[in-house]
């Protein structure tokens, strides 16, 4: 399934105008021109997906309507009919979530001495995390420093990030670059012996190591090895549900739900550390995803409704070139790194339409208007929309590139040759539970960790910083919580009142009983086959 | 409507759209996956599949969420294979030429039938990725083993018992932490934070406003592709 014939005559374009490109200087926007660009076209800024949250610490705050709905839904099981106080498990540090945060809170409460138990919705390091293809940013070089970082990090999310979050990032960087090394990490090197390290859209350096175009593979084979080396257990196909309080109202465990089995796990701990990932299964907007099949914002549900803080929850992140062609990997991410290579976005004239490099936000949104108003997309024969991203322009492909090139080589369309069809896919959310520079969120006891913490990124995160942040974030949550478990007593009085609150607030709203959250899996069963059923 | 095609899953007939993946063909005729999915996009390993199509005595593999449906294939997921791993300590290591050899002597029990190579889904080389193994040669199998998936189907052939897998897992990470450079830039960077070097020129950042920072932004240099 090369592209359709139909492509010939743009194709054509692309190729006849690649010489000309080479040498086209593209500016950089404004900021006034970048902000405007960005409320045009961005997804973020459409009235009609949005909804305003109508209950919890958040009341009155604007989010993305799929999220509203998960957030405002009552919970899967019935309290009363579970036997809180005669736990299946009791346990200094409960992990939930088996990605690269959660791996890395693990090892480090490992390390320091604590009783940890992990509990994840699908296999150990099923994960976003898995997923990441470009690779983990680290102020290591000597032509960098944590203070280029910040200021990247903070201009890239258009100072919206929390202060203090960006420090803790970028000064803890080169020690988790370190620490990665050390567990056995392959990460790539020139012939002289330095860190590769490439380029990506919004840092001022080279500053992205890389494990070719499999770094997050590579990292979470890597520490998937290490829990198993360290014997940590983890209960997998076994997602949290909903938190659990003590008698004083810090977190003091969780009801796990075992997908297997169809039971409910009850699990007492000192300290709850959330790193179960992002919300992409959950389709914002309709938008397809990058994310892993199980990111359906199950962390932000059961802690929101057990009193967390959300921030920055009106921000989602949709990386600018997903697949489009063939149409089996729709969605899927083509990483940002072929644009720091020398790959152009490219309309269906061959015409440049955005400073490659630019944010993520910005290009997303230029690919959007490049297809909505000025009508210059592809259009496939089953009526999606993309722009060309131009691989041919990167040197050595084959062998930097070698998963992305084999994936498509599987469709017969050789990236060498030929441009790839891209659109905005979602692939993050920026915001998430508010956390501090320890990891700890508004409700005690409870840490968060990776792609379910916000404020880090603030409304926009650059590539490469959320597999430096799931690091960094994973081992101070881990660090901090050896402290609290280590100075506190067993929880007593374990309870789930906090249930019936939120329940009678939803029947209040008028909430029907059938809507419930966490959904735990998309549900792609087509309405027609659902109908005959 | 796209054209029906008939496929068998689980030796169950299902009519399915023509051109999707194996794994939409599942999902289309209504079944939710729980195991045997993961990533959905040819990364974690978790959809291993093995099929056959009418016409060919083959037993032929792919991974579910990257492998397109044919008229009358019968598939099946394998969501978990069995495998020994040996539980050791990266740091600990004392001879990496040698580790291998220790941790899994039952890798020269090959017979080199090469089953294992033709049933990588990811096309790697896996009887070679052993040969190197018994050789002692970390450089080449992680090399050649880098883009492993871990999805099992080698294990679930070899006629010597053998996890490839967790064969070369463990030599990747043995040669990365011997033999791989460690620029000493990266541990002088440690050092100065440790030191305190960086302190001073990011609190200022802290105190600074939204404004002073979009100056400070806009006029950075940025370093060449």
């Amino acid at each position: 399934m090369a592209y359709p014939s139909h492509f010939d005559e743009t194709l054509n374009l692309v190729k006849d105008t690649r010489r000309f490109r080479k040498k086209q200087e593209m500016k950089r926007l404004a900021d006034a021109e970048r902000r405007d660009l960005i409320e045009s076209y961005h997804p973020d800024y459409r009235a009609e997906g949005m909804e305003l949250l109508r209950i919890g610490s958040n009341r009155g705050d604007r989010v993305p309507g799929e999220l509203a709905k998960a957030l405002e839904s009552y919970s899967i099981f019935e309290a009363g009919r579970l036997n809180l106080s005669a736990p299946d498990y009791i346990t200094d540090i409960l992990i939930v979530g088996g990605g690269g945060a959660g791996c890395a809170a693990a090892l480090t409460a490992r390390e320091g001495g604590a009783e940890v138990l992990m509990a994840t919705k699908l296999r150990l390091g099923d994960a976003n995390t898995l997923m990441a293809e470009g690779g983990m940013c680290s102020p290591v070089r000597p032509e960098d420093s944590p203070y280029l970082h910040f200021i990247d990090t903070i201009g890239g999310g258009h100072y919206t990030n929390i202060p203090e979050l960006v420090k803790a990032l970028v000064m803890d960087g080169p020690e988790i670059a370190s620490w990665l090394m050390s567990l056995g990490v392959m990460f790539d090197y020139e012939a002289d012996g330095s860190l590769k390290v490439n380029h990506c859209g919004g840092h001022s350096r080279k500053r992205m190591l890389s494990c070719k175009d499999l770094t997050g593979l590579e990292l979470m084979r890597v520490l998937r090895d290490e829990m198993r080396d360290r014997e940590i257990p983890c209960l997998e196909f076994s997602p949290v549900v909903d938190l659990l309080l003590d008698e004083k109202g810090s977190c003091a465990g969780a009801v796990l739900y075992n997908m297997d089995t169809a039971e409910f796990t009850v699990v007492k701990a000192k300290a709850v550390i959330m790193a179960s990932g992002g919300i992409g299964r959950l389709h914002i907007q309709g938008f397809p995803t990058t994310n892993h099949y199980g990111a359906t914002a199950d962390g932000l549900v059961v802690a929101y409704r057990a009193g967390a803080e959300m921030v920055h929850m009106d921000s989602i992140q949709y990386h600018p070139t997903g697949t489009v062609w063939p149409e089996q990997l729709l969605g899927q991410l083509i990483t940002e790194v072929m644009r720091g290579h020398g790959a152009h976005l490219v309309n269906a004239s061959g015409e440049r339409f955005i400073n490659e490099l630019e944010c993520r936000d910005t290009c997303a949104s230029a690919c959007i208007r490049e297809c909505s108003e000025r009508g210059n997309g592809v259009i496939t024969p089953t009526g999606f929309e993309g722009v060309w991203l131009d691989t041919p322009l990167i040197p050595d492909i084959k062998n930097h590139f070698v998963g992305i090139y084999q994936r498509f080589k599987k469709y017969d369309i050789d990236i060498q040759q030929e441009p790839i069809l891209v659109y905005p896919t979602q692939h993050y959310q920026n915001g998430g539970l508010l956390i501090n520079q320890h990891a700890e969120t508004s409700l005690p006891g409870l840490f968060a960790a990776g792609e379910v913490a916000g404020g880090i990124q603030g409304k926009n995160r650059l590539a490469g910083n959320s597999l430096l942040d799931i690091f960094v974030y994973g081992r101070r949550a881990a660090r901090r919580a050896l402290i609290s478990s280590s100075e506190a007593a067993a929880p007593e009085g374990l309870s789930a009142q906090h249930l019936h609150s939120w329940h009678e607030k939803l029947k209040e709203l008028g909430i029907p009983l059938t809507q419930q959250a966490p959904v735990l899996l998309p549900d792609y069963t087509p309405e027609e086959v659902k109908k005959e059923g | 409507m796209a054209n029906l095609i008939p496929i068998y899953y689980l030796g169950k007939k299902h009519m399915v759209p023509e051109g999707v993946t194996i794994m939409g063909a599942i999902e289309s005729s209504g079944h939710r996956l729980v195991r045997g999915c993961g990533c959905r996009g040819g990364f974690c390993g978790a959809c291993a599949t093995v099929f056959r199509v009418p016409g060919d005595h083959r037993i032929m593999v792919g991974l579910a969420c990257q492998t397109r449906v044919e008229a009358g294939m019968d598939v099946a997921i394998l969501p978990y294979y069995p495998a020994q791993k040996t539980i050791y300590d990266c740091n600990a290591v004392e001879n990496p030429a040698g580790a291998l050899q220790l941790m899994y002597p039952e890798m020269y029990r090959c017979l080199g039938c090469s089953a294992c190579t033709k049933i990588c889904p990811q096309d790697l080389p896996v009887m070679d990725i052993i040969a190197a193994a018994q050789r002692g040669n970390l450089p080449a199998v992680a090399e050649l083993s880098f883009d492993c998936v871990m999805c099992g189907l080698c294990a679930s052939r070899c006629l010597a018992q053998m996890v490839p897998y967790n064969i070369a897992m463990a030599a990747r990470r043995i040669y990365s932490h011997f033999m791989l450079p460690r620029p000493d830039y990266v541990g002088d960077r440690i050092r100065e934070i440790k030191e305190g070097v960086y302190d001073r020129q990011i609190d200022d950042l802290l105190e600074k406003g939204p404004e002073e920072l979009q100056k400070l932004y806009a006029e950075r240099d940025i370093e060449c592709i």
